[in-house]
């Protein structure tokens, strides 16, 4: 059995930071762990997407459409984007902090405030408020591990000890903050 | 461990002693990693690819063991001394990186490095998770000394940027000699000759030695259908149809092993070939005369996925999928805040009546499109001062009065800018070609270059001016105009200057990148606010499309809503009619 997840976000959130503790957590439990990601172009303000699969034996490193088991987003609208990657009853957890791209600074579009609404409606999604809960917390930048604590209990794998990783990952002035926004994560 | 640093602790165990590169999406971060050891390693950032592969060559000549790294189309310009290099073969083992980048992430085409191995006749390697990289990296140094030949590793960006599982081993030091030897190293024709015999048969031997690798393997399984793959396919292919199909999964893909081949396609009944890019082992396959399909199922176009393969091979459901009435607004990439290159595109888009504009590769590319039409070509490094030579010289004729304005930034400069530039003076062309110097190459993430004050050994080196570079070429001072492309009324002037008649002019716009860690040091705290009671709600500022400034459509007041990122450039602040931008902040 393999579990696909596609965690998305954009450039500056944090996304690849999360993932890389997720799968060093998956690989200290035991698991064949690939993790996939493109960067390049992807920094200056556009969608960043990683992919992570893990299971007993793990082949292919990305997913493919209809195939994430689990979709994670940083941002309203990314969660809209990542859609067509969900597999049919597969689940969405996503923030409601909404990011404006240029397109809709340039009023080219229009950003869909009711997205996650609609994703609530049609596939359950569950909506983590990370980005207030990081920033009532005093750090807007603890978002990402916020979201670690909802995943990792979308998992059901709280057992780990992922306060530890998490520890010795994140630049040490964080620590604190960010094992508070961990906790704050697992019982969202 | 992502595939491009198992490639770089690969190259260490196996004990190289001198590795160059030119920066290029995916292959960057090779380099970068094995410039950790650089106590061991000599490392350095070239100025283009072809000058990499030279230094690399020299240290093979010179009896250490070394490495080239690029990124696809870094290969074409580093293709003249491969070519010839394949014959000299090496002292110490010497390997080649390719990343290409099937899907186009990162790049200006999707080309397949493979089809340069029979071509300029290299031995290839391909390997297909982070653990082969590593492997495949060290046994083609061995190969490499083996058999005297250059060795291509060959990646793609999802070999690159993958993170899988790896075993890592220990450094074994490899320090050979230098002796002269010209009938080997020195390729006038009558050498050249002799050694294109030598290459065959080192080449011949390393078929020999594939045909028993344990760097091509064959897992049996259901044997109707059997499968040829290698590098990243094969994962695809193995996820897609597991234990349903039979695999030849190849590691050594030039010369490929013949006599295995047939082996493996007499033991299944149909043979399918999965590959990305070109059928290049599809036709291989096929010249044996044996009969396998490919490229019926899959296009040459884009990344292969086991979803894809499953649709095309009609393999378990379709994966279904949900769909949604809302669309997500479009998210490029986008200059940042404060990016140097916003000032320069925001004075330029006033002339379009009176100018052409050619671009280049970097992060000025994002120029390209709305919102300020930046340029209407760019096709690879160091094109942005040539294009327009050849361009005003066609629109002179037709009597078009425009001016063509080059676009290029320093690393695409040193790269091979400064060639054209030279090029464009000779030619007396009605052009402006204009340096975006931002200091640093940033596309790629901020490698050091040749107009950096310190290198990637850490060495404090000349910073080269590309000023004086260009006053070398006998331009005169006043037609060599040096700007700071945030200052609107400056840069205005500058291409006012240049507009003005049908001589070449250079602009060298001057700032450095908002993200390097020194500017965002020295500019601690520094941003501009708006002020809400002095904002008339005008709109001015917004033309500037800064990700950190938006209009609220509400108090119909424009707003730094992401005062976080926002740099206090005052690009804005100069569109402001009304004095409501000030700056605050930032070390007195
Ligand atoms: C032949 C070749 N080598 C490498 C690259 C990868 N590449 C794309 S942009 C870029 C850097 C451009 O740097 P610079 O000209 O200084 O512009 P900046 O990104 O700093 O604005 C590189 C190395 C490429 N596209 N083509
Ligand atoms: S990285 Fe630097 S040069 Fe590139 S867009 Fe951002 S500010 Fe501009
Ligand atoms: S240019 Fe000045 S007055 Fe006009 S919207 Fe911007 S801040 Fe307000
Ligand atoms: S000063 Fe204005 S243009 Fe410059 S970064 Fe801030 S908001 Fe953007």
């Amino acid at each position: 059995m393999i579990t696909s997840i596609l965690l998305t976000g954009v450039g500056g959130q944090g996304t690849i930071l999360t993932t890389k503790i997720l799968s060093a957590g998956l690989a200290r439990m035991g698991y064949d762990v690939k993790m996939s990601e493109i960067h390049g172009m992807s920094q200056r303000g556009g969608t960043v997407n990683t992919q992570l699969k893990f299971g007993d034996k793990v082949y292919a490193p990305n997913i493919g459409e209809g195939e994430a088991d689990l979709i994670v987003a940083f941002e309203k609208t990314e969660a809209l984007r990542a859609l067509p990657y969900l597999k049919k009853g597969g689940a969405i957890l996503m923030d409601r902090k909404e990011i404006m791209p240029l397109s809709v600074l340039t009023g080219a579009a229009e950003y869909p405030h009711e997205a996650d609404k609609e994703l609530e409606k049609l596939v359950g999604a569950k909506v983590i408020p990370a980005g207030e809960i990081a920033e009532s917390l005093g750090s807007a930048k603890s978002q990402n591990i916020c979201l670690l604590g909802a995943l990792v209990k979308a998992l059901d794998l709280p057992q780990f000890d992922w306060e530890g990783l998490i520890s010795q990952m994140v630049p040490p002035k964080t620590v604190a903050m960010n094992l508070a926004a961990f906790r704050k994560g697992l019982e969202a | 461990m992502s595939g491009d640093e198992a490639v770089a602790r690969g190259a260490w165990e196996a004990g190289v002693g001198v590795a160059a590169a030119y920066p290029g999406t995916p292959s960057t971060e090779i380099l970068e990693n094995i410039s950790l050891y650089k106590e061991d390693v000599y490392c350095q950032w070239a100025n283009n690819e072809k000058i990499a592969v030279e230094i690399a060559l020299g240290a093979s000549f010179g009896g250490l063991r070394s490495l080239a790294a690029f990124k696809h189309v870094g290969m074409n310009a580093a293709a003249d001394p491969i070519f010839s290099a394949a014959y000299t073969g090496v002292n110490g083992g010497m390997v080649l990186v390719s990343a290409d980048d099937p899907g186009c992430w990162s790049s200006q085409n999707e080309q397949d490095n493979r089809l340069y191995a029979p071509h300029a006749r290299l031995g290839m390697l391909e390997p297909s998770d982070s653990q082969e990289c590593l492997d495949f990296t060290k046994a083609a140094f061995d190969l490499s000394e083996k058999f005297d030949l250059l060795m291509l590793l060959r990646m793609t960006t999802r070999v690159c940027h993958s993170k899988s599982l790896v075993e890592q081993g220990q450094r074994q030091e490899h320090m050979g000699k230098y002796t002269a030897n010209p009938a080997k190293y020195a390729m006038l024709p009558a050498n050249a000759r002799k050694r294109h015999v030598a290459v065959e048969e080192g080449l011949a031997a390393l078929k020999e030695y594939a045909e028993t690798s344990p760097l091509n393997r064959m897992e049996m399984n259901d044997r109707k259908i059997g499968i040829i793959s290698s590098g990243i396919s094969y994962q695809h292919a193995r996820e897609a149809f597991g234990e349903s199909a039979s695999y030849l999964k190849l590691g050594i893909t030039h010369p490929l092993p013949e006599k295995l081949i047939r082996d493996f396609c007499g033991q299944v009944e149909k043979v399918i070939v999965i590959e990305e890019g070109e059928p290049y082992l599809e036709e291989a396959v096929k010249a044996l005369g044996i009969s396998c399909e490919g490229k019926i199922y899959t296009t040459r176009q884009g990344e292969l996925s086991a979803a894809r393969l499953r649709a095309a091979f009609g393999l378990g459901e379709s994966a279904e999928t949900v769909s949604s009435s809302l669309t997500a607004p479009p998210r490029p990439p986008a200059l940042c805040a404060g990016c140097p290159h916003r000032g320069f595109y925001f004075a330029m888009q006033s002339y379009h009546q009176r100018l052409v504009a050619v671009g280049d590769i970097g992060c000025y590319s994002l120029g390209v499109g709305a919102p300020f039409n930046g340029f209407d070509t760019a096709i690879c490094m160091g094109s942005g001062f040539s294009i327009p030579i050849g361009l005003s010289k066609a629109l002179e004729k037709q009597g078009d009065s425009r001016k063509v304005f080059g676009i290029l930034g320093d690393s695409t400069f040193f790269h091979s800018g400064f060639n054209s530039l030279v090029d464009a003076v000779h030619a007396k062309a009605n052009v402006c070609l204009v340096v975006l110097d931002n200091s640093i190459t940033a596309m790629t993430g901020h490698q050091q270059n040749a107009g950096t004050e310190i290198n990637l050994m850490g060495y404090q080196v000349p910073a080269i001016s590309i000023r004086s570079m260009v006053l070398a070429t006998g331009l005169p001072e006043e037609r060599v105009l040096e700007v700071d492309p945030i200052d609107q009324a400056a840069m205005n002037a500058a291409i006012q200057k240049a507009l003005g008649d049908k001589e070449t002019w250079v602009i060298l716009s001057r700032r450095p990148c908002a993200l390097l860690k020194e500017v965002i040091k020295a500019r601690g705290d520094l941003r501009c606010e708006i002020d809400p009671d002095a904002c008339k709600g005008c709109k001015a500022c917004t033309k500037v499309v800064c990700p950190s400034l938006t209009f609220d459509a509400k108090t119909k007041k424009a707003v730094i809503s992401d005062p976080a990122s926002c740099t206090g450039c005052g690009l804005c602040m100069q569109q402001c009619r009304f004095d409501a931008i000030r700056k605050v902040g930032g070390k007195a």
